[in-house]
């Protein structure tokens, strides 16, 4: 068999199951390849001997034919999510240390499916960010280099680590989260395919808050077929979170049928930027022309409050963010300040803050408070809620008037430079999240899919947004595109 | 509707309880400031009788029986404080 780091899920998965390889040496190549990668950054903490452990158990189950799809699937976990036992500090200095003594829901039915997690995965801190170079752990580097240039590139954020990780194959798929786009841009930016899941269909339980009306995990994978086996293990209600829904979760995998004649997709005329680079709005028209060659029918529509979504976004985000970051007080977990005599307990509260957040964490904690305070509550908070309502109003209207899904490009460019961005003004950084804000505003499905490569070789993607509980027609429509567009090549290994 | 001050900018810190240097406030400001101005573009949307929204997804919360689930795991709990003593987290002295 060739690299066994190479392998997709599926192709893992039935190698498995035919006794071809063993989850102990699939576990063993990726905690390899990870050792060889610390110059990309994308590990944060390496749990080698759980891996090698759960590998085994993985190993006996596949021997005693009690095997689900990701049994013996060595997987990357975002530091957001909480591992019993294992470092979760959402790349913050504020929870150095931290161990929880319980398992997030998502990662505990990847694990009760027998998937082997190989260690945590950098971010940026508390998933703010869309360069992933705000962590307490450093920059994450892109394992992509535009041709002929070594300059050092963003995987996206927040879920950078994750991206990184599975493009450089360090591991054979990762757990992601998006609140605003931080599964399907750093996605687009490496070249794999990247899902957020309609609000509530995967519980957001042992997952580090940032915007909770906001918030889904998602799998972060190389295949779309991958993502539709990640998908199904890690969604299902779960009583702990009383926002995931309770409704069946379908096989994903089984709705990849590449048959999508006579679908209805949307093109959003609002989505064509001023200043949108040429190569993504020619991705744009060869995605529509791959989907009309399969049978779809291209439709234009329109979703008119598309350009209020971001600066909604940044209401509602940080206002939730000012809420659950409150937590973080220096008393039950994480970092605390060392107090100077005569200090008290606001001191304590005040230092443990300004030592823990970083800057972008501390700005948009301090936006949230503004947007809440008395006096600006309506102006803001309760001003941008009622944006939120015509946003979603749009895409009830298209899917309304018979649109089965919508594709847009994912992200605004390729990958930049790591410092090229965001340094003076915060907002140039916030428009990366431009195309994929308003589908977490809508609480739809969105998936980031490889569609093409820039002039400099750099992974392009395209975004399909689905109907709610719709992920599984999503995928299809995603999947078609993969398989038009060709399979992107791996990054060219220079680490 | 917006424009912070070096003023504003002390008082939504003291509200966040994040300490920040006072050299640091007209900075800060600034930085707020900028990102409130790209807020300002929400005053143009027309939102009468618009209900601002409460569940993106909607759906009923569900309700369940109104007993204990989960707890007598103090150790657990504790076990992550930067300071804990006889059972309780402990904190400075507090004095009002």
């Amino acid at each position: 068999m060739s690299d066994l780091t190479d392998l997709t899920i599926a192709e893992a998965r039935d190698a498995l199951r035919r006794g071809e390889t063993s989850a102990a040496a699939l576990t063993a190549a990726c905690l390899e390849a990870i050792d060889g990668a610390d110059v990309l950054g994308a590990v944060a903490h390496k749990t080698p001997e759980l891996a090698m452990e759960r590998a085994a158990a993985a190993d006996a189950r596949l021997k005693a034919g009690d095997a689900p799809a990701m049994c013996g699937i060595p997987i990357g976990v975002k530091d957001l999510f909480c591992t019993e036992g294992v470092a979760s500090q959402a790349a913050s200095r504020i929870l150095e240390g931290f161990r929880p003594p319980y398992e997030s829901t998502v990662t505990a039915q990847l694990r009760d499916a027998g998937a082997v997690m190989l260690g945590k995965l950098n971010m940026d801190e508390f998933a703010m960010g869309s360069s992933n170079e705000t962590s307490a752990y450093g920059n994450v580097v892109n394992p992509w280099r535009r041709a002929g240039d070594d300059t050092p590139l963003t995987p996206g954020g927040s879920s950078g680590g994750s991206a990184a990780a599975v493009a450089a194959r360090l591991c054979l798929a990762a757990t992601g989260t998006d609140t605003g786009g931080s599964i399907r841009q750093p996605a687009a930016f490496t070249g794999t395919v990247g899902v957020k899941p309609t609000y509530g269909r995967c519980s957001r339980w042992g997952i580090v808050a940032f915007a909770s009306s906001l918030d889904q995990a998602g799998p972060m994978t190389r295949s779309v077929r991958d993502a539709a086996i990640m998908l199904g293990a890690m969604a299902g209600h779960d009583a702990r979170d009383s926002t995931s829904a309770d409704i069946p979760v379908p096989d994903f995998e089984a709705m990849l049928t590449g048959d999508i004649r006579g679908r209805r997709i949307g093109i959003p005329a609002q989505y064509r930027m001023d200043g949108m680079p040429e190569e993504i709005e020619a991705l744009w028209q060869q995605g529509a022309e791959m989907l009309r060659d399969a049978g779809a029918e291209i439709v234009d529509i329109s979703l008119p409050h598309t350009k209020y979504a971001l600066p909604a976004y940044y209401v509602i985000a940080p206002a939730e963010a000012s809420s659950n970051l409150a937590r973080y007080d220096g008393v039950r977990y994480g970092h605390r300040a060392a107090l100077e005599a005569g200090e008290g307990i606001t001191e304590m509260y005040e230092k443990t803050r300004a030592e823990g957040f970083g800057a972008e964490v501390q700005r948009r904690v301090m936006i949230g408070t503004y947007v809440l305070s008395a006096g600006f509550y309506d102006a803001y908070y309760n001003r941008a809620r009622k944006v939120r309502t015509l946003i979603r109003r749009d895409f009830e209207t298209v899917f309304a008037d018979g649109v089965d899904a919508i594709l847009t490009p994912a992200t605004p460019s390729a990958a930049f430079g790591l410092g090229d961005m965001g340094g003076e003004d915060p907002v140039a950084m916030y428009l990366n999240d431009i195309f994929t804000v308003p589908v977490n505003m809508a609480g739809l499905p969105g998936v980031s899919v490889p569609a093409g490569r820039d002039a400099q070789g750099l992974p392009l993607g395209l975004q399909i947004i689905g109907q709610p509980w719709g992920e599984g027609d999503m995928l299809n429509v995603a999947h078609v595109i993969e398989r038009a567009a060709g399979p992107v090549s791996r990054p060219e290994k220079w680490w | 509707m917006s424009g912070i001050d070096t003023d504003t900018a002390r008082r939504v810190a003291k509200l966040a309880r994040i300490r920040v240097a006072e050299e640091d406030l007209p900075g800060l400001a600034a930085d707020l400031s900028k990102i409130l101005g790209f807020m300002d573009e929400l005053g143009a949307v027309d939102v009468d009788g618009v209900e601002p929204m409460t569940s993106v997804t909607p759906m009923r919360l569900k309700r369940r029986e109104d007993v204990v689930t989960d707890g007598d795991r103090r150790d657990a709990v504790l076990a992550n404080a930067p300071d804990a003593r006889a059972g309780f987290f402990a904190v400075p002295k507090v004095v009002e």
